[in-house]
């Protein structure tokens, strides 16, 4: 009798001995806790997978995103506008190759609803440092709702593949005290 | 032992008996698993290739290709090796276990060369256009980001060649129990086989509704295609593929436990519960890869990937406990019974297939296995999702499991099938432990860059011209590991591409076989 041959004709009623009884269970019983877990960090956890998606047409995306940039502009680099939105308000990136657009100027401690979606391309949100992922598609607008605790100058890295440009698409968001 | 039953069997036209295992061997399935097998061979060895190419540019210090190429061999070395390689291998395995291992001929020898031809004019396709530079979309393809159609088409005509040899592997086990080539139930690796095989042909025909509607819009017959819905349908077919490599994988070891240890199932009615939870489950977790994308609900997220990927961890937990335990058993009884740990010191490390079995069982499951149950956790899949984790971990799985476990398998089957011994023993020794080593590397390597956040798929991590520069803090050090441990991994690897060709072409022949 082999795994190669076929088993003898009464296989399925060989007892599970008591080894491997207790390993089952403590699988099924780790495997229930962490699906649990999930469960209770989405309440009690403090950085949690955003939920907020709306359909949008990339066109109207780019007017919104060009509207709020104009609003709170106060500068430019290398020819992206730097805006500063009021703490609270809401605040629009666009992913586009290659090139995330706005800078961000965040204050520290203030709550901002930041609006993330593509017109072009499959694009990844990577917030550097921190290593904060998400997927921004064409067509959706994501919408994360987030605190910058702490000051300094974070990048946002493209981590969808976008083309022969990808590597070059690098942000930045601004947090300042 | 032979029987009046063997003998007249063995004496029917297009049969031999193998004179190492016994089983009566249908020719027209012996010549099909060589094709196919030889099929996977070629492209494992150009992606293999494209893999040292690959680690050298990721290796910040070295930096081999340029971006544009870089980005196009990334393409073919995921669509060869994820695909191609595999699925011809496994084909070649399905004949096997379908025909060979159950001393039954194979049904209809002309679907399978059709099968064959389809996949081969389709990998052909596939790898024309990708080398062309007309298909720099990645192995997922995903749109809007546009390849040409030919990319499309091939892909198409790979998957339906490959779901009609599936098919025929499913027809033939049911034939072979109709014409009585087997009693009672089918062996335990066959069993696992058919598992992959049905976890197959929900993948293959979710893979060509996702690619259907790709081809279509590539030339312009539909509009657009929404990212987000090719998303699912992909990962529809995209993590399946790598369900049917883990369900070929544990029978594979189930195998290769038995032919270089004797081992025996420890209890077959749980190993063949934990294949019945790949089958059940299994699909529903792929989609863990949308767990960070915009458009689904919290318990839609939560379920699919823990609920329903946990069922599908508890059936590897079994394997995990029962072919060891079966190992460690079969040991015993050969008198290596002191202490707790003798039947695993005197086990045969060198022998090539337990080599493989024992190494490619480790990374599986410490390396491979746990990375995808901690990434696959909705909160920490946010600091995981698209960085160098996401890589390390399937390279755990698919490259240090599945691969290894198959060029374990494949140490017997070529030689048996091709009625040769096999050439340069002594490096088939060591491959294993050379391979295991570079791909262990690898993989530490990366997900050790995707914890510091370094994106995978990206040519350059410090852009010169960006608006701000990133710091990954001891990504220099990770990535060179992972250059280096890539550079091993494929030196083992071509080993056995080696070993492979010239058993095929210099092998010494067996007598009486």
């Amino acid at each position: 009798m082999s795994s190669l041959v076929s088993p003898q004709r009464i296989w399925w009623r060989t007892p599970l001995s008591r080894e491997e009884k207790i390993w089952v269970a403590v699988s099924v019983l780790w495997g229930i806790f962490m699906f649990a877990m999930m469960y209770v960090w989405g309440s009690f956890g403090k950085q949690e997978v955003p939920l907020e998606t709306y359909r949008v047409a990339p066109e109207t995306f780019q007017a919104k995103a060009a509207a709020f940039a104009s609003q709170y502009q106060v500068g430019a680099e290398n020819g992206i506008p730097v805006v500063r939105p009021p703490p609270g308000s809401d605040a629009y990136l666009v992913a586009r190759i290659w090139q995330w657009d706005p800078i961000l100027e965040l204050k520290k401690g203030a709550t901002y609803r930041l609006h993330t979606s593509s017109v072009d391309l499959q694009h990844g949100f990577s917030l550097q440092p921190g290593n904060i992922n998400i997927q921004v598609l064409p067509g959706y607008d994501y919408v994360m709702t987030i605190t910058p605790d702490k000051a300094g100058e974070y990048q946002i890295v493209c981590n969808e593949y976008c083309g022969p440009g990808h590597h070059l698409m690098v942000g930045k968001i601004v947090v300042t005290e | 032992m032979t029987t009046a039953i063997d003998s007249v069997r063995a004496e029917k036209p297009g049969f031999r008996t193998c004179s190492v295992t016994g089983f009566k061997v249908h020719m027209p399935a012996q010549r099909l698993i060589i094709a196919n097998a030889v099929a996977a061979v070629v492209f494992l060895l150009i992606g293999l290739v494209m893999s040292v190419l690959l680690g050298l540019t990721r290796w910040e210090a070295v930096h081999l290709l340029p971006a544009d190429l870089y980005y196009r061999f990334l393409t073919v070395h995921g669509t060869d090796m994820l695909v191609f390689w595999i699925v011809f291998f496994e084909v070649a395995g399905l004949y096997f276990g379908g025909a060979v291992m159950l001393n039954a001929r194979l049904v209809r020898p002309g679907l399978a060369w059709l099968a064959f031809a389809l996949m081969v004019i389709g990998a052909a396709m596939v790898n024309i256009v990708m080398f062309a530079g007309g298909a720099d979309v990645m192995f997922t393809a995903y749109v809007p980001l546009e390849a040409h159609p030919a990319f499309y088409l091939g892909v198409i005509l790979f998957a339906v060649g490959a779901l009609l040899a599936v098919s025929l592997f499913l027809a033939n086990v049911i034939v072979a129990k109709r014409e009585k080539s087997f009693t009672g139930s089918v062996p335990l690796v066959t069993y696992g086989l058919i598992a992959a095989a049905v976890i197959a042909v929900y993948t293959l025909i979710s893979g060509a509704i996702a690619f259907v509607p790709a081809f279509l819009w590539s030339i312009n017959v539909i509009p657009e295609y929404d990212p987000a819905t090719y998303r699912v349908l992909f990962w529809a077919f995209g993590h399946p593929a790598q369900q049917v490599n883990l369900a070929a994988t544990v029978a594979v070891w189930y195998a290769l436990a038995t032919l270089t240890t004797g081992a025996k199932p420890v209890n077959e009615k749980l190993s063949r519960i934990a294949f019945l939870l790949y089958i059940l489950f299994i699909n529903l977790a792929s989609m863990h890869h949308l767990l960070v994308d915009p458009g689904l609900t919290e318990n839609n997220r939560i379920i699919n990937a823990s609920y329903f990927v946990y069922l599908a961890v508890v059936g590897s937990m079994i394997h995990a406990y029962s072919i060891p335990a079966g190992v460690e058993i079969a040991q015993r009884s050969k008198g290596h019974v002191k202490g707790i740990f003798q039947w695993l010191a005197r086990a045969p490390w060198k022998e090539p297939g337990f080599a493989a079995l024992a190494v490619s069982m480790l990374i599986f499951g410490f390396i491979g296995g746990t990375s995808g149950v901690i990434q696959g956790t909705l909160q920490l899949n946010m600091i995981a999702h698209n960085t160098l984790r996401v890589p390390g971990h399937f390279h755990g799985t698919v490259v240090g499991g599945t691969t290894l476990a198959f060029m374990g398998l494949a140490y017997y089957l070529v030689p048996l099938m091709a009625r040769r011994h096999l050439v340069g023993l002594k490096w088939a020794k060591v491959q294993p432990y050379i391979f295991g080593a570079g791909v262990a590397m690898l993989s530490l390597g990366m997900i050790w860059s995707g914890i510091a956040g370094v994106p995978r798929r990206t040519w350059d991590i410090t852009p010169s011209v960006a608006v701000s520069v990133p710091a990954y803090p001891g990504a220099e050090v990770s990535l060179a590991i992972t250059g280096i441990g890539g550079t091993i991994a494929a030196v083992g690897g071509v080993i056995f591409v080696l070993i492979m060709v010239l058993t095929l072409l210099k092998g010494r022949k067996m007598e009486n076989a």
